[in-house]
């Protein structure tokens, strides 16, 4: 089956999902938008702004690297890990906000707003002001705040205003409502930078579109190690999609490669606590795009569960909900213990710290490698560093062993 | 009476006698369904010319903090939107004032569109309002709404450019809500937007009836936004009233709604 890169269409669906449901406030603000974006996606001279500082300042490329050790500790599949953990601020993100906040330079706009569930969007917001000397402001929830103090602390040194939101459950959803808001309110003067594939029209293609990158450089840094042969897995995690959907979206033409998008399975998908959007959600509306929701039967949005604040989100990107039903990408979850697992396997045998939600990830790949035989090769994105998480884990770890 | 005849027939009566109508809203189940059933007729006995009943839901992005809370109330008492369709019938039995919900468009689409639309109808509501519908997504749900002469009311905003306008002016069904301030619901000291020139456009643009609403705090916002409408939409003061006093704000929802009324003239 050949996929349609051209997707979204015109009104931004990717097949049933997608689109604009927001206010009418916001509708002048997103066509204007829409419009920039697709200005500047044409122009040269964007592009190469964009990839000065990508190479400059944000690092890239980064390298995709052979786990030798945890390869052989789980005696299988080759396990290869694309190191979006190096970039600046220590995260995939940063590919997102450093092209958006070259548009919104352009478009004019001196305030940003941003909603940052684990901080590493946030973080990379907050630099990608600093860098260009615009007013920042980012929404977090109040609990994600208190998990993800070192973040917090980051932000504020970099200028920004960190915004605490306190309604709901006080995690990325309502961080999300509360920059919403703060757009509708504030639309002319304001940018919003969203952190993720998912929103309204044009955010889930323009995010994508500048994290592409990581499975460009994927693919061919796979082919220099492996003689031109393409991977047979290629795994990512999944909150609102940005990292999984940048990694998949180069090889969704090249049939011969399966893959995989792991969510977040909590305290495992039976208990109802979890952020397993596409494994147990239905099609519903949620921040402006109809997609895959966490509800009950009247459509309230559920709280998602998950010891990753990253993965915390009852939603997710309307491409991947597009892109399961189209069956071309497989989506699975992982529990907070296997994750943990995996975050404390890669530190012990290769000397990285991943992201808690990239542990996802790796906790798949844990589960998937020693069943495979050892010419097949799995590509692991690891999304963000774990120095972020090591208080939680930690804390976690410290009660374990007590218990124990 | 069929629907839209209701709100037709009022604002008829409301130009015939040179008045500027008000609408008011409740949030439905906040503190519990009886109390939203007995303060309709409250409101109407008051002065209200039409009903607009909230309906909860958990993530409100168009609204403030007061409507935000009053959700967050009615969905911890349990509240669902099957009881709030029964409250609407029971409201409709006292009495033939106009009738509206405003909903987010999730729970109508969990719902259901077509059985959404034909119950509400069924309880003998005239109008609806989605926040989060703008015409472009309005299409499936307009349908089935002119299929059973149930009104979908569409919001202008004072962002609103004069192509978006046009294309809303095809879709706008009953009355135009003009968002009076770029910006979530809420009560407001002053309202900044040059509401002449605003409702102008629209105007120039729609040929329906205009309401004007968020942020109208109380009479001298009412005041300020009468000449330019042919009806005022009260939504947070009211609710802020039920906040503080509970089901025992009948006394405190009427008082503000004579003194909105007579400010209106």
């Amino acid at each position: 089956m050949k996929m349609d890169l051209q997707l979204p269409d015109e009104r931004g669906y990717f097949g049933r999902f997608g689109g604009r449901y927001v206010p009418e406030t916001l509708m002048s603000a997103l066509e204007e938008l829409e419009e920039a974006y697709l200005a500047v996606r044409e122009d040269p001279e964007f592009r190469r702004e964009l990839d000065y500082y990508l190479k400059n300042y944000v690092g890239r490329p980064t390298p995709l690297y052979f786990a030798e050790r945890l390869t052989k500790e789980l005696g299988g599949a080759r396990i290869f890990l694309k190191r979006e953990d190096l970039n600046h601020t220590g995260a995939h993100k940063i590919n997102n906000t450093i092209g958006q906040i070259l548009l919104a330079r352009r478009m004019g706009k001196k305030r940003i707003i941003a909603e940052t569930g684990a901080g590493q969007h946030g973080v990379a917001t907050a630099t990608a002001a600093a860098l260009f000397g615009l007013e920042c402001v980012v929404y977090m929830g109040e609990e994600d705040m208190a998990r993800q103090a070192l973040n917090v602390f980051r932000m504020r040194l970099l200028g920004a205003e960190v915004a605490s939101v306190t309604t709901g459950s006080k995690t990325l959803k309502d961080a999300m409502n509360e920059a919403l808001r703060d757009w509708v309110t504030n639309v002319q003067t304001t940018y919003y930078l969203i952190g993720s594939v998912a929103g309204p029209h044009p955010y889930p293609m323009m995010v994508r579109d500048f994290q592409k990158i990581i499975g460009e450089e994927t693919k061919e840094q796979i082919m220099a190690c492996t003689a031109g042969r393409l991977p047979d897995y290629v795994l990512a995690c999944v909150g609102g999609g940005s990292n999984s959907l940048g990694i998949f979206y180069s090889f969704l033409n090249d049939e011969e490669v399966r893959l995989i998008g792991v969510e977040a399975a909590g305290r495992g998908l039976a208990t109802g606590l979890h952020a397993a959007t596409l494994s147990c959600g239905r099609p519903g509306v949620l921040h402006g795009s109809f997609s895959y929701v966490l509800q009950d039967e009247d459509g309230q949005i559920n709280l998602a569960h998950s010891i990753s604040a990253g993965l915390d989100y009852p939603g997710v990107g309307p491409e991947h909900s597009f892109l399961k039903e189209s069956g071309r990408v497989v989506y699975t979850a992982v529990t907070d213990e296997e994750a943990l697992e995996a975050f404390c396997l890669l530190t012990r045998t290769e000397g990285i710290l991943p992201a808690l939600e990239s542990a996802h990830a790796l906790a798949q790949a844990v589960k998937m490698a020693p069943d495979l035989p050892p010419e097949q090769v799995i590509v692991v994105n690891l999304s963000g560093r774990g120095d972020k998480d090591v208080e939680t884990v930690s804390k976690i770890l410290e009660g374990k062993a007590r218990v124990g | 009476m069929s629907a839209e005849n209701r709100m037709k027939r009022k604002f008829d009566q409301l130009a015939a006698g040179k008045k500027k109508g008000l609408i008011t809203y409740v949030m439905a189940g906040d503190p519990d369904l009886e109390t939203t059933v007995r303060l309709a007729q409250t409101m109407e006995q008051a002065g209200a010319d039409f009903i607009e009943l909230g309906i909860p839901f958990s993530d409100p992005v168009a609204d403030g903090a007061a409507i935000q809370k009053a959700a967050q109330r009615a969905l911890e008492r349990g509240v669902r939107m099957a009881q709030i369709i029964q409250a609407a019938s029971q409201i409709r039995v006292r009495t033939q004032i106009p009738l509206i919900l405003m909903t987010y468009y999730n729970p109508v689409v969990q719902y259901g569109r077509e059985e959404f639309v034909r119950d509400a109808v069924g309880a003998g509501v005239d109008g609806l309002i989605v926040p989060d519908l703008p015409c472009e997504e309005a299409g499936p749900l307009l349908e089935v709404a002119d299929s059973c002469g149930l009104a979908l009311i569409p919001l202008v905003a004072p962002t609103t450019n004069e192509r978006r306008l046009k294309k809303i002016g095809l879709c706008a069904r009953g009355f135009v809500y003009c968002v009076s301030v770029t910006g979530v619901t809420g009560a407001r000291e002053h309202i900044s937007t040059d509401l002449g020139e605003f409702t102008a456009r629209v105007r120039a643009q729609i040929n329906l009836p205009l309401a004007i609403g968020f942020g109208i705090a109380g009479p001298r916002q009412a005041a300020q936004a009468a000449p330019f409408c042919d009806a005022v939409v009260v939504g947070s003061a009211i609710v802020n009233v039920v906040a503080e006093h509970g089901s025992l704000a009948d006394f405190a929802v009427a008082k503000l709604i004579r003194d909105i009324k007579s400010a209106l003239g």
